[in-house]
């Protein structure tokens, strides 16, 4: 028995060092870059969800339509620089982005699902409605008539070579070239434009597309444009961006949003903080309480704690595509609690089979044995509810939350359960036969009282 | 020894008087639909300089954002719930508070469209309901061995019943109060409460199917007591460990979570109250003029 024993210690030590070897090194700090993988309300980012509106295409096409949505999506998220970006189509007509640890602006994030990024525009004259208004004035979007359609003058006729130059000053220039389509338009508007140089508007979304220097970008139209021209005064950065982002071309099918979730990283950061602290000291408490009440038994199952959240932190890091989210974190520290809730059980029932006159090492097995149905039956229903939180977590938008507690939870019932019956028994047995085992008030401090 | 068995009168009065009470609260407060199931935004945002919360509101209502529902949840920082804000309505609420209040971060922000809410409501309604289903076939395998495995059943289901409205019903009050919403954090709090709560009157009935089989001379209501008083010791160390955890949640990551640890908070403590006052209770009463135990 006690050579078994030995074994048994020897392989929960392995296992702990390897444990703790997958959780260290800890210089990122446990929950950084080489830890596990935190999720968006962790590390701050954008969560959106779009509905794309497939009515006008064919049904045979839908599938090709949004793939092609999600290109050019990805291509749209690219300049901005995220490390890890998410781009997935979800059902038949959703496309999910997940941009983790990013701070982007309102506007980056309406242009990302625009179908036109840039629109061109002209002042209206008297009693016309204006779609856009600012400082130079109101604006009608630039319209010419071809074969008796009109058309909208729109960054959708750009060839996909755009590019970013510099002119002789060393001034930033977005050279465009018009595509046939767009050449007739251009032709018509800038004719139109160029008798008394009006200025045309370029439209960014809602509103006007502005230089580095703060004012609407507007030139005078010198002459008529037919097959290229030049976007002036936008700094470096807004030039890039734009010119990559024109350069994948227009979405071929509406997209609308129908879920956002923006978490600044700050406060994802901020996140992160608060739950460690409230895990340490809810674990911290809990060893205390152990302690106090069951003394040796106690410090025995704080230290099968200490094994059951280590093995916890290295199931984490090792499960492929794990995430930890905030609900998380609040999964694993709600484990902790239940982690304890087999160790109680078993020790309250050693100290009946104390009491009725066993020794240490009799009552240690039978105290185990008997507790095994009570803590089997009871972590069943938790698995249950995971189960059942899991399902629910794949059938919503806001999945995140939902799956990572149900997972951690139930990765630390299923913890919880090993550590309580394999680590604690063991380190209690390695007392048996030792002098301390002799003292039996240390192992189950409240025996006289009943 | 103690006669909790005996002074079960008691405990079914408070615990009666807790759940009308509660039922009451749930029927008049109610509980909120949060944009999770209600569709619409919410924003957070924090300020540099002091901003009081009426202040906000008057501004947000000068804006013409009236009835918007306005949370203080930190520090010169409040939780703004709005209708569904397009991007551009967005920027523009920004740029307006910023000219008045000064520095301004929106720490987050969500927006459901009606669609999704009305699936999310949908889907987590689904689950709430195969939770029960499951729990229930779980407590009819569970105590299939018992001598009348449909009493334990019944009882245990009415224990997870009172610690569910007990759940709810708090938190309808504290709705009532702080403006709280229901959101995913708190149907995965109430699921969580279910299971616990399950959890904690199966190990109290484990022990009675125990001592029943061991010892054939008592009556079923000693049985009963004795279960208990045996059990009693873990249920209240497991109680307060969870408790402590809990508590730890609410006071170091707070609102974010508060839905969620809040309920968990309530439920526990109905579930420990009901596991060892009302379900072992239930089964003497439902046993009523059995004065020695029956055959298995």
């Amino acid at each position: 028995m006690v050579r078994r024993n030995s074994l048994v210690f020897t392989i929960v030590l392995v296992i702990f060092v390897l444990a703790l070897l997958v959780v260290l090194p800890i210089d990122e700090g446990i929950l950084g870059k080489k830890g596990v993988q935190l999720g968006l309300d962790l590390q701050g980012g954008i969560h959106i969800v779009y509905q794309a509106d497939l009515s006008a295409i064919e049904p045979d096409q839908r599938a090709d339509a949004l793939d092609g949505a999600k290109a050019v999506l990805e291509n749209r998220v690219n300049p901005l620089g995220v490390t890890e970006p998410l781009i997935q189509i979800q059902g038949e007509d959703r496309i999910i982005i997940e941009l983790p640890g990013v701070d982007i602006t309102d506007k980056e994030k309406e242009r990302l699902a625009r179908v036109d990024l840039l629109e061109f525009g002209e002042l209206v004259s008297e009693n016309e409605t204006a779609k856009w208004e600012n400082e130079l004035g109101k604006w009608k979007p630039a319209v010419a008539e071809i074969d008796d359609e009109e058309k909208v003058l729109t960054s959708r006729y750009f060839k996909t070579n755009t590019y970013v130059g510099q002119d002789n000053l060393g001034r930033i220039e977005l050279h465009f070239e018009w595509n046939e389509e767009g050449s007739e338009i251009s032709e018509q508007v800038t004719s139109r434009l160029s008798v008394g140089k009006q200025p045309m508007g370029i439209f960014d979304g809602d509103e006007a597309l502005r230089g580095e220097s703060g004012r609407p970008v507007a030139p005078a139209v010198q002459s008529t444009i037919v097959d290229q021209g030049v976007i002036t005064g936008l700094s470096l950065t807004d030039s890039t961006r734009l010119s990559s982002q024109l350069n994948f071309g227009r979405l071929p099918v509406p997209l609308e949003i129908i879920y956002d979730q923006t978490i600044s990283p700050i406060l994802g950061s901020d996140f992160v903080g608060m739950s460690v602290k409230a895990g340490l000291i809810g674990i911290l408490v809990v060893m205390l309480f152990m302690v106090l009440y069951y003394r040796i038994s106690g410090l025995l199952a704080s230290l099968a704690l200490v094994f059951y959240g280590v093995l916890v932190f290295a199931v984490f890091k090792l499960w492929p595509g794990f995430t930890l989210t905030l609900a998380g974190i609040g999964g694993f520290i709600l484990s902790i609690g239940m982690a304890v809730d087999a160790n109680v059980l078993i020790f309250e029932r050693m100290k009946e089979e104390l009491r009725e006159g066993r020794t240490l090492g009799a009552a240690i097995e039978a105290g185990f044995s008997r507790a095994w149905t009570a803590i089997r039956d009871g972590n069943i229903t938790t698995l249950i509810v995971c189960l059942i939180l899991f399902w629910l977590g794949s059938s919503i938008v806001a999945s995140a939350p939902v799956q990572g507690f149900a997972l951690t939870l139930a990765i630390g019932v299923v913890a919880s359960m090993f550590t309580a019956i394999v680590v604690t028994r063991t380190l209690l047995r390695l007392f048996v036969g030792s002098a301390l085992a002799r003292r039996i008030r240390l192992f189950s401090p409240h025996l006289g009282r009943k | 020894m103690f006669d909790i068995v005996g002074k079960r009168l008691w405990f079914f009065s408070i615990a009666g008087i807790v759940v009308i009470a509660c039922v009451i609260s749930l029927l008049t407060l109610g509980l909120k639909a949060g944009v999770e199931f209600s569709s619409g935004s919410v924003m957070t945002v924090g300020f540099e300089q002091e901003v009081e919360k009426e202040d906000l509101e008057e501004e947000l209502a000068g804006l013409g954002y009236s009835n918007v529902i306005i949370q203080n949840v930190g520090e010169d920082e409040f939780l703004v719930r709005l209708p569904r804000l397009s991007s551009a309505e967005k920027t523009e609420l920004e740029t307006d508070l910023t000219s008045v209040f000064e520095t301004l971060t929106v720490r987050e922000f969500d927006d459901v469209s009606e669609m999704v809410a009305a699936e999310t409501t949908r889907n987590a309604g689904i689950a709430v309901a195969v939770a029960a289903v499951g729990i229930l076939l779980y407590i009819a395998w569970a105590f299939r061995r018992m001598p009348h495995p449909f009493h334990y059943g019944v009882c245990a289901i009415i224990a997870l019943i009172h610690d569910t409205v007990v759940a709810l019903g708090v938190f309808s009050i504290f709705g009532g109060i702080f403006g709280w919403e229901i959101d995913l954090k708190f149907v995965i709090g109430i699921l969580a409460v279910i299971g616990y709560s399950v959890n904690n009157t199966v190990v109290v009935f484990d022990r009675i199917r125990e001592n029943l089989t061991r010892d054939t001379r008592v009556g079923f209501r000693t049985v009963v007591n004795n279960s208990l008083i045996e059990t009693i010791n873990r249920s209240l160390n497991t109680s307060l460990t969870t408790l402590f955890v809990v508590l730890a949640l609410i006071l170091f990551v707070g609102t974010v979570i508060q839905n969620f640890a809040v309920v968990l908070l309530i439920g526990v403590i109905a579930g420990t109250y009901s596991s060892l006052f009302i379900a072992p209770s239930l089964l003497v009463v439902w046993r009523g003029g059995e004065r020695t135990r029956t055959a298995r």
